[in-house]
């Protein structure tokens, strides 16, 4: 490691409206390591690096480049000091090949491509740093997985030497995101620097050389990975309060639950964009959890459609509450008492524009409609949310802003407070703690376990297989729309589990 | 606000290319501007058929609003206000011994109907995902006209009117009551009536909330239940019968009988109408005097600068240009 960092942030000040993101920051990012931001959701990590990145401009402070003072008005600029930036969203354009992605965001970008030359140079890199992908595959045909080693890829093309990766390990399976981690390390051997962002601390005890904790838009504290601990980082993260998670299962009383969901050789219509369900059968009972392994995109989603409604089954049938649903409507279903948390809340059950207040009442009209619809019961759903948002411990500043000016953890907790608020007897959990820090991860996998003593029925589906073991009663594990192995998390093993997320055994299965 | 003064900027910039036409036309445009505000707005019978005018201008432009807010582009006023002038038109054919408190509100509920119904036909055909109602709004305007030029020029031509393509005169019972010696009518409070109860519905309701969250995010509307097919065709239906209610006040009141040309183009200047506002109540009322004011412009510049009315189409076309620039 270079014995002067490669870029200093100096005071870096940033404040959106009712928020200061970033309060005075310094941060030193050196050649050659890799370097973790550690924080929970709002701490200000991902404000910093749009700032370095030139997406957000800060309202004071200073960054230096090798010692030289430099602006960054815009990710253009960030570009030519040779910085670059991985998005949580990847900004690929599915339908064309990966060779074009690249190119398109390199700079020199000739009139006439020469696809040889280009197909070379992503042959050579990928080689050297582990990051096959077929550059004349479309992109939409890619894994997450491959998806991130593309946006590697252009940034390594385009020159970049200092790489920030937001959430990098979202959405990958255990075994990608140690080929990540591989792929740092070969970076750092070649003086790249790496900052990614991340709220899980095993990832960051794992690979990072240096450490830095935000909290509250401060840096906390920067330490070298070899002097820091899991229980320091905590409390870093948080200050005192120490929080410790303890799900004890309890044997759910087989004898007297009820069905809440059974799903009967369900199968959806093919779909070119996403993966259609292969006779699926699944069964939620009252006072259980199951949980859904699988990595995203394997028909999760449409197992959720499916379930609210939304998608129509071409084979097969549905129970609710042992009613035959299989042709309720999504407000039928909804009004039956299912909760629905989704993985992407702005994208699928929340309104960006209009108010937290309004988001609330939307989800049920029918109780807050006064008048057959002419007015609403504000009152009610103020004191609803209030409440809901209370029992979960979870704050937020105004009912009155638009949800879009909220972070994507504090839109999380919202349209958790929003579903509970309406006590379901069944929660389809679809990434609940995805976004969400520490904490708010906690009091929300608390509250599935709450609800499922209470006597509801969880479908828990998530990527996070930690999570899936300490919650689920029972596993199932969707590949490819498929349920392809069920089990109980005490004779299961993460690592079993894992290879058929991925396929990998499927194989050896159907030749057994 | 530096929106509004933006948005007033590019409408003087509309004017000023407009002003560039007149000059090479051979006219002042300095003159023809004064001449158009001040014989409209100068004395109170300008100012009056002033009202007049808005008085369709408002309601179709709601006709447009309100699907808008879902993001239906409802192009078929024209046809909407057609139809509803038709079916107007029967009621008051038919029924000419009903008492007027009796007939007008019947021709009312038919105008509503009538063009409701039009635009019904689209929105079932988008709501079933078969057809864009842009498309078959746009497309049924032609349809609509043509449909009222065959009843005027067949079946209801009035046989004591020599040749002319015309039905018989309305009764005094089917004929909306007008303000004092103005032509100004009850029109004027069906529209202003109309506006408000938008704003309400809107602002207030749990159907404005509703709509305004499809508006805002389909997928998030669709997964918490709200049903937006049943949406789409009900706002097409109130749209479409919003427009029918001009198409009927311009028979009844107006021309106090069905004849072909019985709109200027009301409907398409509604919808200018509705996008200028961007389907913000106290912008339609604006914008709707607006273009009024131009509308009437078009008649001034014939009589007393020697140029087609259909000059001032220009100005519209330009002020078109100055919306969607607003939204780009």
């Amino acid at each position: 490691m270079n014995s002067s960092p490669l870029i200093t942030l100096r005071g870096i000040t940033k404040s959106f409206p009712g928020v200061l993101a970033n309060d005075h920051v310094d941060l030193d990012i050196y050649s050659g390591e890799v370097h973790a931001l550690l924080g929970e959701n709002g701490a200000g990590k991902s404000t910093l690096m749009k700032i370095l990145y030139g997406f957000y401009r800060a309202d004071s402070g200073k960054i230096r480049l090798n010692g030289h003072l430099i602006k960054i008005r815009s990710p253009h600029d960030a570009r030519q000091f040779r910085i670059g930036m991985v998005f949580q969203d990847f900004i690929l354009i599915p339908a064309l090949s990966v060779a074009e992605n690249i190119a398109l965001f390199l700079s020199d970008l000739p009139a006439v491509l020469d696809k040889v030359q280009l197909n070379r140079r992503i042959g050579e890199i990928s080689k050297r740093y582990n990051l096959q992908v077929d550059p004349d595959a479309p992109v939409w045909r890619l894994s997450v997985g491959e998806r991130q080693k593309v946006e590697v890829l252009k940034l390594l093309l385009a020159d970049a030497q200092i790489l920030i990766l937001d959430e990098p390990t979202r959405s990958l399976a255990p075994h990608e995101i140690e080929g990540l981690f591989q792929v740092f390390t070969n970076l750092r051997r070649d003086g790249y620097a790496i900052v990614f962002i991340t709220h899980k601390l095993k990832e960051v005890l794992a690979c990072a050389d240096r450490i830095t904790v935000m909290r509250c838009g401060q840096n906390a504290d920067t330490l070298p990975a070899a002097e820091a601990t899991e229980k320091g980082l905590i409390s870093l993260m948080f200050g005192e309060a120490v929080i410790e998670s303890t799900h004890r299962r309890r044997e759910p009383p087989r004898e007297a639950a009820q069905p809440l969901l059974e799903l009967r050789q369900i199968s959806t219509r093919d779909d070119v964009s996403g993966t259609s369900l292969r006779e699926v059968n699944l069964d939620v009972f009252s006072g259980e959890i199951v949980g859904v392994a699988g990595v995203s995109g394997n028909g999760q989603r449409e197992l959720g459609d499916v379930i609210l409604g939304l998608e129509s089954c071409s084979r097969g049938a549905k129970y609710l509450f042992g009613q035959d649903a299989t042709h309720w409507s999504v407000a039928r279903i909804r009004a039956s008492g299912v909760a629905f948390i989704p993985e992407d809340p702005l994208g699928m059950v929340a309104f960006a524009g209009l108010t937290v207040r309004e988001n609330m009442a939307l989800t049920a009209m029918h109780k807050y409609a006064r008048q057959a619809g002419l007015s609403i019961n504000w009152e009610s759903v103020r004191s609803d949310l209030e409440c809901s948002l209370k029992r979960l411990g979870f704050t937020v500043s105004s009912f009155d802003i638009p949800m879009r000016f909220l972070s994507g953890g504090n839109i999380q907790r919202v349209i958790l407070a929003r579903e509970m608020a309406r006590h379901p007897k069944l929660i389809l959990a679809f990434y609940p703690t995805r976004g969400l820090d520490v904490q708010s991860a906690i009091s929300a996998r608390d509250l599935l376990v709450a609800s499922r003593d209470a006597g509801s029925g969880v479908l828990l589906i998530s990527e996070d297989l930690g999570e899936l073991f300490s919650l689920s009663d029972r596993l199932v594990v969707l590949f490819r729309g498929r349920i392809v192995g069920t089990g109980i998390p005490q004779e299961i093993t993460m690592n079993e589990v894992g290879y058929l997320m991925t396929g990998s055994k499927m194989e050896n299965r159907s030749n057994g | 606000m530096p929106g509004v003064a933006r948005f007033v900027g590019l409408l003087a910039l509309a004017f000023f290319v407009f002003a560039i036409v007149l000059v090479i036309f051979g006219k002042n445009p300095t003159k023809a501007y004064t001449d158009i505000f001040l014989s409209t707005l100068g004395n109170t019978y300008g100012f009056s058929e002033i009202l007049v005018k808005m008085i369709p201008l408002i309601l179709t432009a709601i006709a447009v609003a309100l699907p808008s807010r879902i993001w239906l582009i409802n192009v078929g006023g024209e046809g909407q206000l057609h139809i509803g002038a038709l079916f107007a038109t029967w009621g008051a054919l038919n029924f000419t011994n009903l008492p007027a408190w009796i007939l007008l509100p019947l021709i009312f509920m038919l105008g509503f109907l009538g063009g409701g119904l039009w635009a019904l036909i689209s929105g079932i055909l988008r709501a079933k995902g078969w057809a864009s109602e842009t498309i078959s709004t746009l497309l049924l305007n032609y349809v609509a006209i043509l449909l009222v030029n065959f009843f005027v020029f067949g079946p209801w031509k009035d046989p004591e009117s020599a040749n002319y393509p015309q039905t018989a005169e309305f009764v005094n019972a089917a004929t909306l009551p007008a303000f004092g010696n103005s032509r100004v009518h009850l029109g004027l409070v069906f529209a202003i009536t109309a506006l408000i109860v938008y704003y309400f519905v809107l602002s207030r309701t749990r159907w404005g909330l509703e709509m305004r969250a499809i508006g805002n995010n389909p997928e998030a509307a669709q997964r918490n239940g709200i049903p937006i097919a049943g949406y789409i065709i009900l706002l097409m239906f109130i749209g479409g019968g919003i427009a029918g209610l001009a198409g009927m006040s311009e028979v009844s009141a107006i021309q106090g009988r069905l004849r072909p040309g019985l709109s200027p183009g009301y409907g398409f200047t509604g919808f200018l109408i509705s996008w200028m506002a961007g389907g913000n109540p106290l912008g339609i009322l604006a914008s709707a005097f607006l273009l009024a004011i131009i509308t009437s412009g078009g008649d001034i510049l014939q009589m007393s600068h020697g140029l087609p009315g259909s000059v001032v189409n220009i100005l519209m076309a330009l002020i078109l240009f100055v919306v969607l620039a607003r939204r780009g």
